[in-house]
């Protein structure tokens, strides 16, 4: 099992925001965790990412405990994030948000190899690569924040609403891109609102509700399953 | 209602902005009614002597430079002013000072001259040797500094790391007060770079001296401010000192340790610090607990004049007020032991008219 999450407790001061939460992820899975506004799903994808210490809980990677792991740490083992809103260093150029994914790789010859690669995957970023990556259009954005996260060749991918402030085309691209990522190997954690999108592409789903999980299971099923229907596929 | 909420919400603005104004004509017509006067009235000076003036403004102004950048690279990062940072220079010309009174304590006779002690022997390499223990020295302060200091305050509201840089200032000074007593030292230069020694070049037939320590200084400066300037630009270190700048949690999702490149911030700060603290003893010659408060004061009104947290701003805010307050009392005419008040109108007026500065906006999301 890639990543494992047991009884997962975070809180905000005197706010709960996650009131112990399993969620399990296997190696090459598209894991889909859709649930609305506030439901805690960035606060589960921060604390994998080690940006939010827990009360209590447990979460493995690859059989390890990752709590309390810095997360410049937790970056080396292969888990990276793609924050919510893109979060683009806006005045570093394309090329250089594309270095800073590669922050940790020293191989000067790998890390060239992996930017031609990102290149030739989103070869609208190699056009603008001098440019500041403030100046990129929201699609392209989310463009460079995908490029510059697989820069780091992670083995778990965790997205924060990669679809957000999209145009229904440019989501389409957005997640072929995902799914051609998850097929060359990498395994994805993927949080959204747009429910049919990401169940769409998962193999499984998890759906969150103020801070605890309340469905679960194959994304197929999911979708038709009538309460997901009516509370977050429009009825 | 409406229009009048808006009214009283608008008068006390505008009002602001007639004061500014007035303000601002009153100094600019006396500042050019005294320029004018002085320049062809009275003519008091000649070209040789604007020269000068204009050499001193570049050397002191070069200095400023580098210890301006060490307030804009941590307002940079960490959104505060390093009151403290003028006695990291401070730290700076003291450990320069003790390398160099050593080297001239160690003999180093020749048949010529018996009496040659070592620092006048390979006065290259003791100069090289004052900036490096000078520069490290302060670069250490710069670290103890934020880990001691500021770190545990980083999530502390604004007002508590300003107030502790300021107590960390005022402990430093007495510190060193303390450990080395509060009298005026001496700043042991080489023969070869004795201080008032230099070319001399005619202007305007008059002889202008172009001291040695001076240009020294001028060039060091220089090119420390390019390689710092490559320093951010070009390599991974600086490329994670903007990212961090600009946004801490991402750049931690990216593998960046953060508090180790606000460790390096600081660092670099000493540095460039510490090698100015060198210079201002190798070229103004005295040595005491409280020299790096009026450098710092004007490094960080520097800094503003050239908008905080804007590098390129910070050596340009230097060498300008460098010029400024080395040319300023002559060519407004008053007496010169005025040009530390030029200075400070210049943060005043700064601060009032062009709060960003002369490079303009260090907006949240471009600081460095």
């Amino acid at each position: 099992m890639m990543l494992e999450i047991t009884d997962l407790k975070v809180s905000y001061g005197a706010i709960q925001a996650l009131r112990g939460i399993d969620l399990t992820l296997n190696e090459g899975e598209i894991v889909a965790l859709i649930g609305g506004n506030g439901a805690g799903k960035s606060t589960t994808l921060q604390t994998i990412s080690g940006l939010l210490k827990p009360v209590s809980g447990s979460i493995r990677f690859l059989g390890d405990e990752i709590i309390g792991v810095a997360p410049q740490e937790i970056v080396a083992r292969g888990i990276i994030h793609v924050p919510e809103g893109r979060r683009i260093f806006s005045s570093l150029t394309v090329e250089e948000n594309l270095e800073m994914g590669a922050y940790l790789q020293r191989d000067k010859i790998a890390k060239q190899r992996t930017l031609e690669e990102a290149y030739v995957r989103f070869p609208r970023l190699k056009e603008r690569r001098k440019q500041a990556g403030g100046t990129l259009s929201g699609g392209e954005q989310q463009m460079l924040a995908i490029a510059r996260a697989i820069m780091a060749q992670p083995k778990l991918l965790l997205l924060d609403e990669p679809s957000m402030g999209l145009s229904p085309v440019l989501v389409e691209q957005i997640f072929d891109i995902i799914e051609s990522i998850n097929d060359q190997g990498t395994s994805i954690l993927l949080v959204e609102q747009n429910a049919q999108m990401a169940l769409s592409i998962a193999n499984r789903g998890y759906v969150l509700e103020t801070g605890g999980i309340v469905l679960s299971g194959e994304a197929e099923s999911l979708l038709h399953d009538p309460m997901v229907i009516e509370a977050y596929l429009g009825g | 209602m409406t229009a009048l909420s808006s009214v009283s919400f608008k008068t006390p603005q505008l009002v602001a902005r007639i004061i500014r104004s007035v303000i601002g004509i009153i100094v600019v017509v006396w500042a050019a009614m005294r320029i004018y006067n002085v320049l062809f009235v009275n003519q008091a000076y000649g070209l040789d002597t604007w020269v000068r003036f204009g050499i001193t403004g570049l050397i002191i102004g070069g200095m400023y430079a580098l210890i301006a950048i060490g307030y804009t690279l941590v307002y940079g990062i960490l959104g505060m002013i390093n009151f403290a940072h003028g006695e990291v220079m401070m730290i700076g010309t003291f450990g320069g000072y003790f390398v160099l009174e050593a080297l001239a304590a160690i003999p180093a006779p020749t048949l010529a001259n018996p009496d040659l002690n070592f620092l006048n022997a390979q006065p290259l390499l003791s100069i090289l040797l004052a900036f490096l223990a000078g520069t490290l020295a302060a670069s250490l302060m710069g670290y103890l500094l934020e880990k001691i200091a500021y770190r545990p305050l980083r999530n502390a509201p604004r007002l508590a790391p300003l107030i502790s840089a300021i107590g960390a200032s005022i402990f430093l000074q007495n510190a060193v007060q303390l450990l080395f007593s509060p009298q005026l030292r001496d700043y042991t230069n080489p023969d070869a770079l004795a201080r008032g020694t230099g070319w001399s070049i005619e202007i305007a037939g008059s002889q202008v001296l172009v001291t040695y320590t001076g240009v020294l200084s001028f060039v060091l400066s220089i090119l420390l401010m390019v390689g710092l300037y490559v320093l951010v630009q070009k390599t991974r270190i600086g490329r994670a000192m903007r990212a961090v700048a600009q946004d801490k949690k991402t750049a931690a999702l990216m593998g960046v340790d953060v508090d180790a490149v606000i460790s390096q911030t600081f660092i670099i700060s000493g540095a460039l610090a510490g090698a100015a603290g060198v210079m201002w003893g190798i070229h103004n010659g005295l040595v005491y607990y409280f020299l790096g408060f009026i450098p710092g004061i004007k490094a960080f009104t520097a800094a503003v004049l050239g908008g905080i947290g804007n590098i390129p701003g910070a050596m340009l805010g230097g060498l300008v007020l460098g010029l400024v307050e080395s040319i300023g009392p002559a060519a407004l005419g008053i007496d010169f032991q005025l040009k530390d008040v030029i200075a400070f109108l210049i943060l005043v007026l700064v601060l009032i008219f062009r709060p960003s500065g002369l490079l303009g906006a260090a907006s949240v999301e471009e600081k460095l």
